[in-house]
Order: C-alpha cells, then sequence, then structure tokens
C-alpha cells in the first residue's frame, strides 16, 4: 500500500507529460530553435511554482509525511562535471527527443523502439559508473 | 471534458509537473528520474564491475514504482484522454523540418523517421537510437541529474550545480539541434 500512491504519483505524471507534448521530439526540437515560447512557459512555471512551494514549505517548517522538516540534499559543489555532463546529456535529450522520465512514458503510449534509447541510457550510465574516478568532476 | 482532451496549455502543465515534484518531496522523497538508470545497473549486477552501482537498490523502490506508473500514464494518456489532434507546432518548425527531411511534422508525438521500426532497423536508424540513449544515460548521471533533478528540482531550490547543468543541457542540445541534425538528417 506504500507504493500506491508513488504509483498514482507516476501515472499522474505520465499523463501530464504527454497532455502538454513535453514528451514530444517535435517540442525539444522547437524549443531549441527558440520558435515557440511552450516548452519554456512549461519549464518556467513548473520552476517558479517549484520555488514558491519549497521556499514556503520551508519558511513554515512545513513535515512531510514521515515527520521531517523538507529539506532537500544540496548538489555537491563544482563546475566541471555539471557543464561537461549536462552538454553530454544535452546532445542526446535533442538527438533522441527523450530524457529519462519521457522515455518510459513514451515506451507506455506504444513506441516500442524507445527500449532501445532506454537500453542504450543503462549502458553510458553503466560506463559513467565504470569511467567516474577518471572522469573530471 | 473537451478540454481534458484537448493538449494542455503550458500554463497548466507547468504547475501541475511542479505539483509531481512537491508530492515527491512530501512524501520524503525527491523528483529524480535519472537515478532509475542507475538501479536498474544495480539490479542488474553492475556492482561486481563498479563501486558505484554497490548500493542498496531496494530503497528505491519507491522510484521504479513512479517508473511504472509513468508507463502506464502514458498508456491511459493517448488512450482514453487523447483527441488525436495535430500538434500546434509553430510553422517555422514545421518548415526547417521539413528542410531536413522530416515530414508531417507533429502528427504523432515522435517523429516516425526515427522511431518506425523500419527505420530503426537500418545502421544508421539503429545507430540514432543507441547513440542518443548512450549519451543520455552517460551525461545524466556525469551531471548528476537530468531535466527533472536539475532543471525543475535544482532549479526550484536555487542550487547553483543545477544552473550550470541546465546551461549544459542547452549548449548540448543546441549544437544537436543546429549543427548536427542537419548533418545527420539533412542531404
Amino acid at each position: 500500500m506504500k507504493y500506491l500512491k508513488f504509483l498514482l504519483v507516476g501515472i499522474f505524471f505520465g499523463i501530464v507529460l504527454v497532455k502538454s507534448e513535453a514528451v514530444s521530439w517535435y517540442r525539444i526540437f522547437e524549443m531549441f530553435k527558440f520558435q515557440s515560447f511552450h516548452m519554456y512557459g512549461i519549464i518556467g512555471t513548473a520552476v517558479g511554482l517549484g520555488a514558491l512551494f519549497l521556499w514556503v514549505s520551508k519558511k513554515n517548517n512545513v513535515k512531510n509525511i514521515e515527520g521531517n522538516t523538507i529539506q532537500l540534499v544540496p548538489k555537491d559543489k563544482g563546475y566541471t562535471r555539471y557543464i561537461l555532463g549536462g552538454t553530454i546529456f544535452g546532445l542526446g535529450w535533442a538527438l533522441a527527443g527523450a530524457c529519462p522520465g519521457p522515455m518510459y512514458i513514451l515506451l507506455g503510449t506504444g513506441v516500442f523502439s524507445m527500449v532501445i534509447v532506454i537500453a542504450a541510457a543503462i549502458l553510458g550510465t553503466f560506463v559513467y559508473g565504470v569511467l567516474k574516478d577518471k572522469l573530471p568532476h | 471534458m473537451d478540454f481534458i482532451l484537448q493538449p494542455w496549455p503550458w500554463y497548466v502543465s507547468g504547475p501541475l509537473i511542479a505539483l509531481v515534484m512537491f508530492l515527491l518531496v512530501f512524501f520524503g522523497k525527491t523528483f529524480g528520474m535519472s537515478s532509475n538508470l542507475r538501479t536498474l545497473c544495480s539490479i542488474g549486477g553492475a556492482g561486481k564491475y563498479a563501486d558505484f552501482f554497490k548500493f542498496d537498490w531496494k530503497s528505491q523502490k519507491w522510484n521504479l514504482t513512479v517508473v511504472l506508473g509513468a508507463m502506464i500514464g502514458g498508456f491511459i494518456a493517448v488512450t482514453f484522454l487523447s483527441d488525436n489532434s495535430v500538434m500546434d507546432l509553430s510553422p517555422q518548425t514545421v518548415n526547417d523540418l521539413k528542410e531536413i527531411g522530416f515530414s508531417n511534422a507533429g502528427e504523432s508525438l515522435l517523429p516516425p523517421e526515427i522511431y518506425e521500426w523500419k527505420n530503426v532497423l537500418s545502421l544508421k536508424g539503429l545507430a540514432i537510437l543507441v547513440i542518443g540513449g548512450f549519451l543520455v544515460g552517460f551525461g545524466t548521471r556525469y551531471a548528476g541529474g537530468c531535466t527533472s533533478g536539475h532543471a525543475i528540482t535544482g532549479l526550484s531550490n536555487l542550487q547553483l550545480p543545477s544552473l550550470i547543468a541546465v546551461i549544459g543541457f542547452f549548449i548540448g542540445g543546441l549544437l544537436m539541434t543546429h549543427f548536427l541534425l542537419p548533418l545527420i538528417f539533412g542531404a
């Protein structure tokens, strides 16, 4: 039962990303061409409202359901890994048109060739894990 | 009901994505879809090859449940909540796509030129999906997050590393869209 809420959030997430067309290769192409406000509107309102949610929760000391104060673990400091990793990610995102959430959602919409992208993404993550200590971070 | 079946505008979708992020934070977790790729590596026994994959993957079952839900959500959205309308892409985008060989842009979520089996099952078609997926998987872990972890959660939490990562996403995305896609698909 304790997993039911995560299943429901996942279903909601999948529906929202399809109905918003944020899972569409075409929308991502259009975004990187700066030819529509659509994706910027989605990301902008999500970040704006997300920031407001987090700010209000922290200010009012809102507790999560486990009874702990809402606190996000900060990312490690650094520059290299974020700019290099981010650029590599961006190249793949604009080519395949799917990031790590939408790839599963798109599989659910019936695009079974997405299995290849998911398998390759797992392989990419594996290769990163093996090379991790040799890469600049 | 029509407004549910039609595509949802950005000012509805964006806040709903913020709600997804907030619900997961409220449940004591975080919104980070790419972590599942690492979990799947661990389940597959990658811990034998790198310490990076030696962690208690069972602690991530909640996130795999979100993945399962996302797949079901995708199915529900296209099966029950869609009027099959063509995407309202910018005419300029449709035109630019035509020039590099993509016809009927917006009639489906993904271009058949990339995802239809007859195109996938060629050396070039297969290479596109494998390289695309590999770059996403490698890059996201190197950067420590993807669109959900960095762009939505990290920026909402005003974290500098996430801003740098998102700038990286754009450098890569702009390079691919403006220079590489025309080379790969054009001519």
